[in-house]
């Protein structure tokens, strides 16, 4: 990995010959880029493998009837599938981009706590095969949903527990990388960088990072109260001993709603850089940003319940997270108003990071509003565990995250590899991956809406062309993304391609392009003197 | 291209060749489509083929909710054509390859104000519109009839606990062919994992309240025409309603993940007319008498294997499959220890108590002659020739 990586031009910047070289610049590496570079390709690999699993759902529902594996395996597809995406695909990719952007974009050196960086991110090798391991463990991976619902837990094999140590470290892990990265916005900005004019991204992670600490331990309470359960004799939601497993729900949900903010808001501060660059104009409303995006977080607390319409709330239960549910629409139709505003009357162009960015708003809001259609408690009744579901989340998590990240690596890889990447293949990487994703997306909605529950290995019949139309565009997306690695990633990791200037985008501003391409292994290594938008380095 | 050159031998050959690519392709396109796509029909009461809309709605709940989400529907595509008109239009004209020229503007308090004001209203709206709805999805007073469902790995339990047909209980299980098609690969019919042994069976226009709990973990009881899903909570009682409007059947899936045999556990609820409904619960009743079994009998070797054999197809072969060979981690019966061994009370004590944290489900709701049935089934079929009688009263006594 080293050989790739390492720069050639490091030394003509480097005036620091002290630092370790070969394997032990990754292991011992307490450089915020090197970091941020080891989560993006952590995160990658963690992509493919949770995507090989989808695909593997895909083929199996390709036809009605089983064909190649049993329902047993199939749910733990299912199972690895969602809990590898989230814990290790969106979340550490999230935190690399962290890692890479937030000190080039408040003029810090490096982030606060280098050595907690670099254990943080080492916690999740270990996670990762754990979790991955677990599929060679008697009786296989756990198979309970990644919500992993008590009692079901309860049955499964030693798996379960090994994948219950996996997610404490991937939380020890993301609980510390908070830390950093709130330490580090609020005391590492150069003078000048006050918080109001800090780059939206920054702000983002910062709430995200807040929400962060305040729900990841709650996570790590639900599953070690299920490893009690397991093993310890004690009855937590074990209702054989008169434990409640509606409890279970309603705290893994207190972590779930905010943790789905936590996948999405740094998405909308990626989106908030891209949107004004290339439509030559300022960030329409940035304060309305901010205080959205807070909104939003403050919200994610008082809303979990949504999620448990079906287990039988009482009416006023209902009502209230119905209500509450709903009232999100509004800080995020802000967000949305606010990209197209910045937008009238630019003066646009349509790199690829643009094109992600567009992409992006326009497939969100989809997902959006099934969500206010979900948020509707007697339709969620209806629509709730079947497909409709499932391809709202993806809308959001796939068309909202990684669409916003793969804008992300477009918009400032110039910057991390020095090399412009190829436009064209930037741009059937991005049609193909929209093209495909709403034929593998869109038509769920169909199949939620007839009544298909999710997590089924087999189906009536009546369902059959749609899974098939999904199942070719499932295929379709996988084969977008390994595109993207193989004539994307890897030529800029190699630096192959055209010589990224300092600021490759007319429209940008902000201190990453203040450096130049790729940014030097050290960068503001004495707090920069800014001017006053606090965009521009003055001496 | 051939006419052109046909003194080529390539391009003689081509045609031949594509042809034949043509017809190989027609053929596996069609060899693949054929075992469903032409076999399968709409299900009334159940899914239509490729249907993109909720079901038909056969109570006033289910034509609630179908009303709210075309409402919905209408609302969210309004303001999705608005606000992507715009930024289209703004995409197509504001672009500096037509030389447009950015302007300064990025903020405006009172346009703010509005985008955040209106939306508000909006939401507050729709919730109103839903309230009377959630109200009344959760009235279950004044119910004609009580019925329970109980989930089980896999399958559905009913206990007509009030109104009319009280005291009749059975299970519905999956008609084991669909189960055998499934693993097959080979699915058949429009009620294809739909078709059950013994269907719900409730009468028209009454409230039927059905209580849901569950014995291992949680299932949820839906039936989408009728409007209705609960989640079944083992250790909790959670009820619901529906008063179907019209007579037929009307079917649905277990909607939260328990286990491995997750989507084989349906739902099929049939309607009958008043007199229908009399004579069925008439008949029903008739039945549970003759069938009632005096757990002080002493059987018979062949009789008891006899009925046994009707218990194990019902109850156990979905997992330990009917070779009695097991699968995967479901251990098999045919030579198994414990079955074979001598002290029955062993095999007793597993069928009433579970094991290995209910991977094997406690079955002590079956009945003493059941139970003494499929264990002298399973002691005395394949090649288990033990001999072995377990009788009624040997279960009696341990469940003591």
């Amino acid at each position: 990995m080293s050989a790739v990586l390492d720069r050639p031009g490091d030394h003509l910047h480097d005036h620091d010959h002290g630092h370790p070289h070969g394997w032990r610049r990754w292991l011992f590496a307490t450089n915020h880029k090197d970091i941020g570079t080891m989560y993006l390709l952590f995160s990658f690999t963690m992509l493919m493998v949770g995507g090989v699993l989808a695909l593997a759902i895909r083929a199996e529902l390709f036809q009605p009837g089983l064909q190649f594996v049993n329902p047993e395996m199939f749910n733990q597809f299912t199972t690895m599938h969602g809990l590898i995406m989230v814990f290790g695909a969106i979340m550490p990719a999230f935190v690399g981009f962290a890692n890479w952007m937030i000190p080039l974009q408040i003029g810090a050196a490096d982030m606060a706590f280098a050595r907690m960086n670099n254990l943080s991110f080492w916690l999740l090798i270990p996670a990762a095969l754990m979790l991955v391991g677990s599929f060679f463990m008697p009786g296989g991976a756990p198979a309970a949903g990644w919500t992993l619902y008590a009692p079901l837990t309860l049955q499964m094999g030693p798996s379960m527990d090994s994948s219950i140590f996996a997610i404490h470290l991937m939380g020890a892990s993301s609980i510390m990388g908070s830390i950093n990265i709130i330490v580090t916005v609020l005391n590492m900005r150069a003078p000048g960088m006050t918080l109001m004019k800090m780059p939206l991204f920054c702000w983002t992670w910062l709430i995200t990072a807040y929400l962060l600490i305040a729900v990841m331990p709650v996570l790590a309470g639900a599953i070690t109260m299920t490893l009690t359960d397991r093993h310890f004799g004690t009855s937590f939601f074990n209702p054989a001993g008169g434990g409640d497993p509606v409890m279970y729900q309603h705290i893994f949900w207190f972590f779930g709603h905010p943790e789905v903010y936590i996948m999405i808001l740094p998405a909308f501060g990626i989106v908030s850089a891209i949107v004004p660059t290339f439509a030559r104009k300022r960030l329409f409303g940035y304060t309305s940003m901010v205080y959205a995006t807070a909104s939003i977080a403050i919200l994610s607390f008082i809303v979990w319940a949504h999620h448990m319409f079906t287990t039988g709330m009482p009416v006023t239960g209902q009502l209230f997270f119905m209500y509450a549910t709903m009232l999100i629409a509004v800080p995020t139709g802000v967000k949305i108003f606010n990209w197209v505003a910045t937008m009238w009357r630019g003066s646009m162009s349509f790199e690829t990071p643009m094109l992600w960015a567009v992409g992006f708003i326009f497939v969100f809001t989809i997902g959006g509003f099934t969500g206010l259609i979900l948020a509707m408690a007697p339709i969620d009744i209806q629509l709730q565990d079947t497909y409709y579901v499932v391809a709202h989340f993806h809308y959001v998590l796939v068309a909202g995250s990684l669409f916003a990240m793969f804008g992300g690596v477009y918009y400032w890889g110039p910057k991390w590899t020095g090399v412009m990447y190829s436009e064209t293949r930037g741009k059937i990487h991005f049609w193909g991956s929209l093209i495909f994703f709403n034929i593998t997306f869109f038509p769920m909605h169909f199949l939620g809406l007839a009544g298909m529950p999710r997590r089924y290995a087999d189906y009536p019949m009546q369902f059959a062309d749609f899974n098939m139309l999904v199942s070719i565009g499932g295929f379709g997306f996988g084969f977008m993304q390994v595109y993207f690695f193989l004539f994307v990633v890897l030529p800029m990791m190699r630096r192959q391609g055209e010589k990224a200037p300092q600021n490759p985008w007319e429209g940008a501003e902000g201190l990453e392009w203040e450096l130049p391409s790729p940014a030097p292994w050290h960068t503001f290594e004495s707090p920069p003197k800014l001017d006053a938008s606090a965009t521009r380095v003055i001496g | 291209m051939n006419t052109k050159r046909t003194n080529n031998m390539a391009g003689q050959r081509r045609p031949v060749t594509a042809s034949r690519i043509a017809r190989t392709l027609l053929v596996l396109g069609a060899s693949m489509a054929t075992p469903w796509a032409l076999a399968v029909n709409s299900l009334p009461g159940g899914p239509a083929v490729n249907q993109i809309d909720l079901h038909p709605p056969a109570s006033a709940i289910a034509a609630d909710i179908q009303w709210l989400h075309v409402v919905m529907m209408v609302i969210c595509v309004v303001i999705f054509i608005a606000v992507f008109g715009v930024m289209f239009y703004s995409m197509l004209k504001h672009r500096k390859s037509l030389g447009y020229k950015a302007a300064n503007f990025h903020e405006s308090v009172g346009v703010e104000i509005a985008w955040t004001v209106v939306p508000f209203i909006i939401v507050i709206g729709m919730g109103a519109m839903a309230t009377r709805s959630v109200v009344a999805m959760k009235d279950t007073s004044n119910a004609d009839l009580t019925i329970k469902a109980t989930g089980y790995q896999w399958k559905w339990g009913y206990d007509y606990l009030k109104g009319e047909g009280e005291g009749i209980k059975f299970l519905s299980t999956l008609d084991l062919a669909q189960r055998e098609m499934s693993n097959a690969g080979k699915p058949q019919g429009d009620n294809y994992l739909l078709k059950v042994d013994n269907p719900l069976v409730v009468p028209v226009d009454r409230k039927v309240r059905i209580v849901t709990t569950a014995n291992d973990v949680i299932h949820a009881w839906m039936v989408p025409a009728l409007g209705v899903k609960q989640d079944a909570i083992p250790g909790f009682v959670r009820d619901t309603w529906f008063r179907a409007d019209k007579t037929g059947d009307f079917y649905g899936q277990c909607a939260e993940l328990c286990g491995k045999e997750h989507a084989y556990m349906p739902i099929h609820v049939k309607v009958l007319s008043h007199g229908d409904y009399a004579k069925w619960v008439e008949g029903k009743l008739k039945e549970a008498a003759a069938a009632a079994d005096d757990p002080s009998k002493q059987w018979q070797l062949d009789e008891l294997v006899a009925r046994g054999e009707k218990v194990y197809a019902a109850n156990c072969a979905v997992c330990h499959r009917p070779d009695g060979k097991g699968a995967g981690p479901i251990k098999p019966l045919d030579g198994a220890a414990v079955v074979l061994d001598a002290e029955k009370a062993k095999q007793i004590a597993v069928l009433l108590n579970g094991q290995n944290n209910g991977a094997m489900p406690s079955w002590k709701q079956l009945s003493d002659t059941e139970l003494a049935a499929v264990i002298t089934y399973t002691k005395n079929h394949w090649s288990n020739k033990t001999g072995q009688l377990v009788q009624p009263s040997d279960v009696v006594a341990a469940r003591k």
